[in-house]
């Protein structure tokens, strides 16, 4: 049913792709961030609330958007959007054709986020399955216990007439974690790249508390004790300077080693991830049913060797959301501006 | 002022322990670090606070049980299969840290004990059987959540590299207790056993328990960042070669000889050379210099010593072949009185007092004095800088003649001004993964020269590239990777850096034939093709100018 092509996951049978790294006549895209939804494709199928995401970041295309367990048929293919909790508008793809049901998860979260609508396990044949954190180190705490600290960090830092930086990725954990800064403090600031995205998710009707973008004018008497909330790239640029006295937290999934959060030279990390943990991810194929399951970008070599042991029939896939998502959340990480990041405002 | 009154943490018992290791490990300032510490000697129980002290100073109970046994018991534990578990491990790149990343979830967490008790505890299984281990250690584990397993486990394994260096525990201690920073540095220093020796035994204002062996803090220098004219008058100044071995200062207090090393660790024994000092010193004598590989009043390359360091017991043949000296610079007691507030003139002049009278014995001493370089001009003292190299040296370092001898690295009277380093370029033939923060770039590369149509490795080199630069890496590893062998990579040769290094030896060890000193990428020659790096003969050549 889906082939492994060096333009991506090709459906032979309806004839188009799943999050084609490539131009191609017909994408269907899971979600927004910037490894699954690349320019260039003559048209586009997404979910209702990928739609302005795309727009915002893609520009104007052929679109056409559906809701979530809505069939849309396709040469015969019935294909249909599930949720996959990843962040807004994520979708798990669904397609069904001669009996045959095959599922890709695009990214995906067992833990419900509030946002991003909760992720439904679908039964199926095949399951492709992500891996971004298919080890079993990454286990992660309750949601909640990670927003206490954020909250705590943030009323330590107040209490020391310091303004909390978190660092989130524009998309997805930056809207996550304003249920944990909203738990202190209502004043709230963000860089110009995460504004935009805000911006758009509450034009489309998602109902995020209102925050406001630093611009050059913003008076630095208002940013003493609040909370600025940017992306990966600002963290080391002179644009931070504004803020002194700060402090500056990370949160990303990779904080959950020890070592990679002290030696990103930030004051504090916390391991909030937008991807299934291992317990998650066994979890979820597990309820797909699936005798066959691909894994694809992340741990993929372990989980599949991992499946395989336990019975299933597993593979590897390459594919290039695999290496460049990995690289573009560490190189983000790691204070690279990556193309799309912050216009420095 | 103190803004730690404001730290909301608790320092009771193991929780209050692992919660100050976590602040440590992840605050990045100075201040915070000290603030933290600081409230932690104010709050916590003595038995634990002399805990710290060791544990922060690098002393912990003798290692109990070894790593494959913790790793056995966490695979049974979790059931996870073996070769998962090392995928883990090589991720995380720490033991300790894996294990508590791995455990399910505490059960419910019984009476909370302290920091001292745990330790008590494993001191007291070191004479235990196997069974009795695993059944204290699993214990433990179900009983305490993430953090506070992983300071365990550390405690077991050792290696906190959490980065407080002594100064900020010095600082911290100094502030608490209303000591100066240079004596309780001096305190600290030195062989005490945490077991024993009560808080208010470590740090009261009366005389030290009578620890003969303390050495002083040394007293560091820092790289010399401009121009040595900026120093002002020459006159002012001494220059002395940089030598390239062990800072050891020996001491001879109470009829006893003791040599200590600049990491604190108590070397005596390993050097059986410098025994026959122990009758020939005079008592109150403190030296300060440099453990060197020599034969004569001629030094080695360093990788001569290197051989014997490791070793416990250092066998006839090595002491033959790597026979050791000691060049000293400084004297810092004489006569049994600490005399570093003395200007360096002073007690250079003492100092060349005893190594004469050492000498006039008529036995062979191995202790010579680590000549004065005379100049008129910083012009002259460079063009003698040059030399460096062909004596064995790292460069020159200047002192403030009338410099006192203060506590570590004070910026102003000592400095050094060491040679470039040696460089080669390289292609890159095998990556793999970092550890930490890195543990998902490849960050770890082995380095080829090329030798007729062949590449020869000969060096791995870690530091050296921005974040952006190993982002770029490792990308093209990624894409570039030819074999897979465990964790590494055969990368296409494409790449080609600039290694740069301090010394070089023969090793029959190396496929290459030479082995480096200090190996990093100096910079990522994106200008240069593998067609143009150096090759095997090049290294040849080099090793033959200064690997001798
Ligand atoms: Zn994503
Ligand atoms: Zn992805």
């Amino acid at each position: 049913m889906i082939r492994f092509t060096d333009k991506g996951l090709y459906c032979p049978a309806g004839n188009f792709y799943i999050d084609p790294w490539q131009p191609v006549e017909r994408a269907v895209i899971t979600h927004a961030h910037s490894d699954h939804a690349r320019a260039g494709s003559a048209s586009y199928l997404c979910h209702h609330l990928t739609l302005p995401l795309l727009q915002l970041r893609l520009g104007n295309n052929h679109y056409q958007s559906v809701g979530w367990n809505e069939p849309v048929f396709i040469n015969g293919v019935r294909l249909s959007l599930h949720p996959a909790g990843h962040i807004i508008g994520s979708s798990q793809v669904r397609l069904e054709h001669n009996g045959e049901v095959w599922v890709f998860s695009g990214d995906y979260k067992t833990e419900h986020d509030g946002l991003s609508g909760a992720f439904e396990p679908v039964r199926c044949h095949t399951f492709i399955t992500e891996s971004t954190f298919g080890l079993p180190i990454y286990t992660w705490k309750p949601q909640q216990v990670i927003y206490d600290d954020i909250s705590n960090w943030i009323r330590n830092n107040q209490s020391h007439q310091k303004t909390s930086v978190l660092i989130a990725y524009s998309l997805g954990k930056a809207q996550r974690i304003l249920e944990a800064v909203s738990a202190v403090t209502g004043n709230i600031y963000a860089h110009g790249a995460v504004y935009n995205v805000h911006e758009t998710l509450q034009q489309a009707g998602i109902p995020l508390p209102d925050i406001r973008r630093v611009t050059p004018e913003t008076p630095r008497e208002q940013l003493k004790g609040s909370v600025v909330i940017a992306p990966p790239g600002a963290a080391e640029s002179p644009w931070m300077k504004k803020f002194t006295p700060y402090a500056v937290g990370v949160c990303s999934g990779w904080m959950q080693v020890r070592g990679h959060a002290r030696r990103s030279n930030v004051d504090a990390g916390f391991a909030l991830s937008d991807h299934a943990d291992w317990p998650g991810l066994l979890q979820a194929i597990n309820a797909t049913g699936a005798q066959k399951v691909f894994v694809t970008h992340g741990f993929q070599s372990a989980l599949s060797r991992y499946l395989n042991e336990q019975g299933l029939e597993a593979a590897e896939v390459k594919t290039e959301y695999g290496n460049d998502e990995e690289i573009t959340e560490l190189k983000e990480e790691n204070g690279i501006i990556s193309e799309q990041a912050p216009e420095t405002t | 002022m103190s803004s730690s009154t404001e730290i909301s943490l608790t320092t009771n018992g193991f929780t209050g322990f692992a919660s100050l290791v976590q602040v440590l490990g992840t605050s990045t300032g100075t201040n915070e670090k000290t603030d933290a510490l600081s409230y932690y000697f104010t709050h916590a129980a003595d038995e634990d606070k002399v805990w710290v002290i060791a544990i922060f100073s690098g002393r912990r109970p003798k290692r109990v049980v070894n790593s494959t046994l913790l790793q056995n018991w966490c695979a049974e534990i979790t059931g996870l299969p073996v070769w998962l578990f090392e995928e883990c491990y090589h991720t995380v790149g720490d033991l300790g840290e894996t294990i508590a990343l791995l455990l399910p979830e505490p059960d419910i967490q019984g009476q909370q004990k302290s920091l001292s008790w745990y330790i008590d505890a494993l001191i007291r299984l070191s004479k235990a059987e196997e069974p009795e281990k695993k059944q204290f250690i699993t214990d433990t584990w179900r009983h305490l959540n993430r953090e506070e397993r992983f300071v365990f486990n550390k405690l077991i394994t050792g290696g906190f590299r959490i980065g407080v260096s002594q100064k900020v525990m010095v600082n911290a201690l100094s502030k608490t207790v209303q000591m100066d920073a240079p004596v309780i540095a001096h305190r600290i220093s030195g062989n005490w056993d945490p077991g024993t020796t009560k808080f208010s035994e470590l740090l009261n204002n009366e005389g030290a328990a009578a620890d003969h062996s303390k050495p002083y803090p040394f007293y560091l220098a820092y790289a010399l960042d401009k121009e040595p004219a900026a120093l002002g008058d020459p006159q002012e100044w001494q220059a002395e070669w940089k030598w390239d071995g062990i800072r050891g200062q020996i001491i001879k207090r109470n009829r006893q000889l003791f040599v200590w090393s600049r990491g604190e660790e108590l070397m005596t024994d390993k050097f059986p050379e410098y025994q026959v000092l122990e009758n020939l010193l005079p008592d109150g004598t403190v030296l300060d210099g440099e453990i060197l590989p020599g034969r004569g009043d001629t030094p080695l390359p360093f990788s001569v010593l290197q051989t014997r360091i490791g070793r416990k017991n250092v066998s006839k043949k090595q002491l033959q072949e790597a026979p050791v000296v000691f060049y000293a610079y400084d004297l810092l007691e004489y006569d049994g009185v600490d005399i570093r507030d003395q200007p360096l003139e002073t007690r250079r002049k003492l100092l060349e007092q005893i190594v004469n009278d050492l000498s006039a014995s008529g036995r062979a001493i191995p202790v010579f004095i680590s000549p004065v370089i005379s100049f008129k001009t910083w012009e002259a003292l460079a063009a003698i800088r040059e030399r460096s190299r062909e004596l064995g040296a790292e460069g020159l370092m200047l002192k403030r003649i009338q410099s006192a001898y203060q506590v570590g690295r004070k910026i102003g009277d000592w400095w050094k001004w060491k040679m470039d380093a040696l460089t080669i370029d390289a292609v890159m033939v095998y990556a793999q993964k970092g550890h930490g923060r890195r543990s998902n770039l490849y960050t770890d590369y082995t380095f080829a020269v090329q030798d007729g149509d062949k590449l020869v490795t000969f060096t791995k080199a870690y530091s050296g590239l921005t974040d952006k630069e190993f982002a770029q890496v490792d990308a093209f590893v990624k894409r570039n990777s030819l074999e897979k062998f465990g964790p590494v990579r055969t990368v296409k040769p494409e790449l080609v850096f600039e290694i740069a290094f301090e010394g070089i030896a023969a090793s029959n060890r190396h496929k290459s034939g030479v082995a480096l000193r200090f190996p990093r990428i100096s910079r990522w020659r994106k200008d240069k093709t593998p067609g143009e790096i150096n090759t095997l003969a090049d290294l040849k050549q080099l090793l033959d100018v200064y690997g001798k």
